[in-house]
């Protein structure tokens, strides 16, 4: 019995992964979307909109690293177009580059997440950590309309 | 017979110096340079603001304050290829006297009295103050000098008779210095002063007409990115409405947009340099942009499924 129960929720987990795998770009507009809506409870608290909460500030950064790991393999040669992707060709010209433009971005959120203690590390490191953002944005995304 | 023949000579040749006369590469002499005690401080805004280095420190190159050049701008035209304009005796502009550089920031022609191409945006540059193109020169001198030439431009025939130019120049370039709104707020005099002049944003916010000129009616509207792929947004209320002063002072500083996204393109590269102002001209720069009344751009290339 349990044996069956295991077999079944691995189909059920190996459906979710093809699934997911077979539409990169849509996983990829979500979780940049997840990263947009962290950003911007970011910029309200670093623009002091909003009081500063340690706890959301460990969720912002902790949501930036895990997308830092999850986006550089959702760029599959078959992901160049469609969907309404804002991808630049750049990406495949120069997929190196790309993925240590995460590799840093990541590294830059986890070292961020230890030094948060309050409001002034937080602008200070939320501001170092998003200049990442522009910097990759720069280069390998393109608004098409 | 002969008259006729004649006739046309003399009319093609008077047509011919007409044309040369007109199309006479403009300068500005010493001599209408009273004295003038350099301020560096100014200069450096001024660079920041201009965003020359965006075009003239080379590509891929951490420190954007050497100017070597080398960067490749695309066009419907051709390849501009921006020139080295770091101190360099021999590559770039050491040995310019101060004359020749306010010549080509606010005339467009070169110490050797050619036309430049306005890919070098001084169709904006004509608007700045002359003491403040020569505080920039000052600060320029104080960089690194580079060595090394970059590549000629690769234009295609007949762009690359830059004689035409002079055309171009009597259609699009009309020699006007700023002039301050007097009903107008200060800050918002020093914001438009900044946007239309050195920060050149009408450049590559506006769509251009089939002579490479920007089209009035439909300035900061938006348009194709001449530089490539892409679209270039209408900064106008007609986008920007919802935007308040301080979001767009915001994006020039941080590069994020009020939804938290963060601007990517050559925009990332303008945001570099902007961050490096006053946030007093930020401001001021917001507050003249946020009272862009609404245009309507070029329509957008529809979404696609």
């Amino acid at each position: 019995m349990n044996r069956t129960l295991l077999a079944a929720a691995a189909v059920v987990i190996g459906i979710t992964a093809v699934a997911a795998q077979s539409d990169p770009i849509a996983q990829r507009k979500e979780i940049m979307k997840g990263v947009g809506a962290q950003t911007k409870t970011g910029a309200a608290m670093a623009k002091g909109e909003a009081p500063f909460d340690q706890a959301k500030a460990t969720q912002i950064f902790t949501t930036y690293e895990d997308a830092a790991a999850k986006m550089p393999n959702l760029f599959p040669a078959n992901s160049k177009s469609g969907g309404e992707t804002t991808a630049a060709a750049k990406i495949w010209e120069d997929m190196d580059g790309f993925k240590k433009g995460f590799t840093e971005f990541g590294a830059d959120a986890k070292a961020a997440k230890g030094n948060v203690k309050d409001l002034d590390s937080f602008k200070a490191n939320f501001g170092n950590v998003t200049k990442n953002c522009g910097g990759c944005h720069e280069t390998y995304r393109v608004k098409k309309s | 017979m002969r008259k006729l023949v004649l006739l046309v000579v003399l009319a093609a040749l008077a047509g011919f110096g007409a044309f040369w006369v007109v199309t006479m590469p403009a300068t500005v002499p010493a001599s209408a340079l009273g004295a003038h005690t350099p301020n560096h401080d100014n200069g450096r805004t001024m660079f920041y603001a201009g965003g020359c280095a965006s075009c003239h420190a080379a590509p891929q190159q951490d420190d954007k304050t050497r100017l070597g050049g080398g960067f490749a701008l695309k066009s419907p035209y051709g390849t501009f290829i921006a020139p080295n304009i770091s101190p360099h005796p021999e590559d770039g502009i050491g040995r310019w006297s101060e004359a020749e550089f306010v010549t080509a920031m606010v005339k467009g022609t070169s110490p050797d009295g050619r036309h430049y191409f306005p890919a070098f945006p001084y169709p904006s540059y004509q608007r700045m103050a002359t003491a403040d193109v020569r505080d920039l020169f000052a600060y320029l001198k104080t960089l690194a000098p580079v060595p090394g030439r970059a590549p000629d431009h690769t234009i295609a025939f007949p762009y690359n008779i830059r004689r035409l130019l002079g055309g171009w120049k009597l259609l699009f370039l009309d020699g006007a210095p700023f002039r301050p709104d007097p009903g107008k707020p200060a800050d918002w005099n020093r914001g438009a002063y900044l946007v239309e002049g050195p920060a050149h944003c009408a450049e590559c916010h506006s769509p251009r007409n089939a002579l490479g000129g920007i089209v009035a009616a439909q300035r900061y509207a938006g348009g194709p990115n001449p530089d490539g792929e892409g679209w270039v947004p209408n900064i106008t209320q007609k986008t920007l409405g919802e935007w308040s002063d301080k979001d767009i002072a915001y994006l020039l500083e941080t590069g994020s947009t009020p939804e938290a996204d963060f601007v990517g393109s050559n925009m990332a590269a303008v945001v570099r340099n902007t961050s490096q102002l006053s946030a007093a001209d930020r401001a001021a720069m917001a507050a003249y942009i946020k009272s862009l009344p609404p245009r309507d751009g070029p329509p957008r290339p529809p979404k696609k499924k």
